[in-house]
């Protein structure tokens, strides 16, 4: 009986094969080729892909995307921390509230968001316009790091903002309670015992910024400007614009490099951090 | 004093969230085509929104793949969903890990893996290959969503049915989906918000031959900022605002329901 219904997971395990990890395959497959890609008997083995790849300009873009990410992460941690705990030590309804403020520009759609900012910082904006009037002189306020950085904290504060938020509301009050009556310090309460607590959130939410902040282009594109390249750009370009495809795909495969690195450092350095914890 | 602490900076965060939607919306209703000048009221923004067929057809495109990939992928999604039900748990492990990859893979990858794999196909770029990537990352929170709930059916009630001899279309059709009919439903509303709201990989699949509103918005604010865009990214915020809104009282509604019942 239950054999029955094999038949469609296993064509779903086809579909799952062919149209995600085939794809996959296929784009380290081609960062690895020399030749037309429609004429198999033409292709040979090279490296060369990958050696453009980190020719000095593009590996100049991909440390700059990385410390982008980084720079959008530490700020999103230091806004976002803090903001967690606060609402986190709220009264429920007005908890609730906040996440839903919280998460409402989410739901809008995401170029609108990183639009809405070229119109906020542009020469004409209004912040612009304000500093103008008092007798500042205008500022470039975006195509530049500062744009980007901002567009990307807006876009994926939240993202911080949530994991933290949930595990300090899962913390056992009892905890809090038990260190309190053994006399800890609110000071201490928060470093010895929500803090540590908290880390796990925090790593994720760290994932949550990072692969976005790493793979975006739409915010370079429309906050940096056209000259603005990020690894997302660049990749982009290749693709898209160039029809470059085994150059493309090998910046692509160290793209995916570099996530499951960042990924694998991360969870090396949690699983320090909770060993050390629960000391 | 650290409370005001305290509330000076949630203020300052929900500013810096909504600050650029309201300036985006007061700009959207001025006349004047330069953003520094205020020179009045008015709706001719909106007036030219409704004129602009690119925009218009980019909403065709939107809302007939979000349509047809969230169909599609649901039913789909339900039949491998009750399928992983049935199976032995190696195999339910296997795909249900391989199902996380288009979720967990940022689009960018997912996007660009895609549009090679067509380009190596020698597949027409267009709406159907914008179709067949939305059903893809649409099949698989279809199945995030409903597995769960299937797992809560005692297997018990399938065996008890079993052993009345009813066949497997009726166990299907009268055990299996009303029990999730729910999360049907909530998977099908998560395919298609993912669906409406695509850029990343709607922008490598669909070519030149289709677009969608996302695409539309970026190729119009690469040119720069456009007063109608205000007016667009003004109408869809108050969408969002007045779907929130509704959401919001048909839960409070429902939980209003529960509560009358459990005093009865």
């Amino acid at each position: 009986m239950s054999k029955k219904y094999n038949g469609i997971v296993i064509f779903y395990g086809v579909w799952v094969l062919i149209l995600i990890i085939l794809p996959l395959l296929i784009v380290f497959a081609i960062s690895f080729i020399d030749g037309d890609i429609y004429d198999l008997s033409s292709v040979s083995f090279t490296l060369d892909n990958y050696k453009q790849a980190f020719s000095k300009n593009y590996f100049g873009v991909m440390t700059k995307s990385i410390w982008m990410a980084l720079e959008c992460n530490i700020i999103c941690f230091l806004i976002g921390y803090p903001i967690a705990y606060i609402i986190s030590e709220m009264k429920s309804k007005n908890r609730n509230i906040m996440v839903l403020l919280l998460l409402a520009p989410m739901w809008s759609n995401f170029l609108l968001r990183t639009y809405s900012w070229m119109v906020v910082l542009g020469n004409n904006g209004p912040i612009n316009s304000l500093l103008k009037s008092i007798g500042v002189g205008s500022v470039q306020l975006m195509y530049n790091d500062f744009g980007v950085i901002l567009g990307m904290v807006y876009n994926f504060l939240p993202f911080m903002i949530l994991p933290i938020y949930l595990s300090l509301t899962r913390i056992d009050s009892g905890l809090v309670e038990a260190a309190k009556d053994l006399g800890a310090t609110n000071k201490n309460v928060f470093f010895r015992v929500k803090f540590p607590l908290s880390i796990p959130g925090v790593f994720s939410g760290t994932t949550l910024v990072f692969l976005p902040a790493i793979t975006s282009f739409v915010i370079s594109r429309l906050l940096g400007g056209g000259q603005y390249i990020l690894i997302g750009n660049l990749i982009e370009h290749k693709l898209v614009v160039q029809q470059e495809w085994q150059v493309g795909s090998a910046i692509a495969v160290v793209l995916m490099i570099i996530l499951l690195a960042f990924l694998a450092v991360l969870r090396k350095v949690a699983r320090n951090k909770l060993e050390l914890s629960l000391w | 004093m650290v409370k005001t602490v305290k509330k000076i900076s949630i203020g300052l965060v929900m500013l810096f969230l909504y600050l650029p939607i309201i300036v985006l919306m007061i700009y959207s209703f001025n006349s004047s085509e330069f953003l520094g000048v205020w020179e009045g009221f008015s709706f001719k923004w909106y007036a030219e929104l409704v004129r602009n067929a690119e925009l218009k057809e980019a909403l065709y495109y939107t809302i007939s793949i979000a349509v047809l990939a969230t169909i599609i992928a649901t039913i789909i999604g339900v039949f491998v969903s009750v399928g992983l039900y049935y199976s032995s748990s190696k195999l339910k492990k296997a795909v249900t890990t391989a199902n996380y990859l288009p979720i967990v893979n940022p689009d960018l990858i997912t996007g660009i893996s895609l549009m090679i794999f067509f380009v190596i196909l020698r597949i027409r770029f267009g709406f159907s290959t914008m179709l067949l990537a939305h059903i893809i990352f649409d099949v698989a929170y279809v199945i995030v969503v409903v597995l769960p709930k299937l797992m809560h059916i005692d297997f018990a009630q399938i065996e008890a049915a079993m052993d009345l001899g009813a066949k497997r279309i009726t166990i299907l059709f009268k055990i299996i989906l009303p029990q999730i009919k729910q999360g049907i439903l909530a998977g099908a509303l998560l395919a298609f918000t993912m669906s409406i709201d695509d850029f990343v990989i709607s922008f490598f699949t669909a070519g030149n031959r289709a677009t969608n509103l996302s695409i539309s918005i970026y190729s119009m604010a690469r040119r720069g900022i456009k007063p109608y865009v205000n007016a667009l990214a003004t109408l869809m915020f108050v969408g969002i605002i007045l779907l929130i809104l509704l959401i919001n009282k048909i839960n409070n509604e429902k939980e209003e329901k529960g509560r009358l019942l459990n005093y009865e």
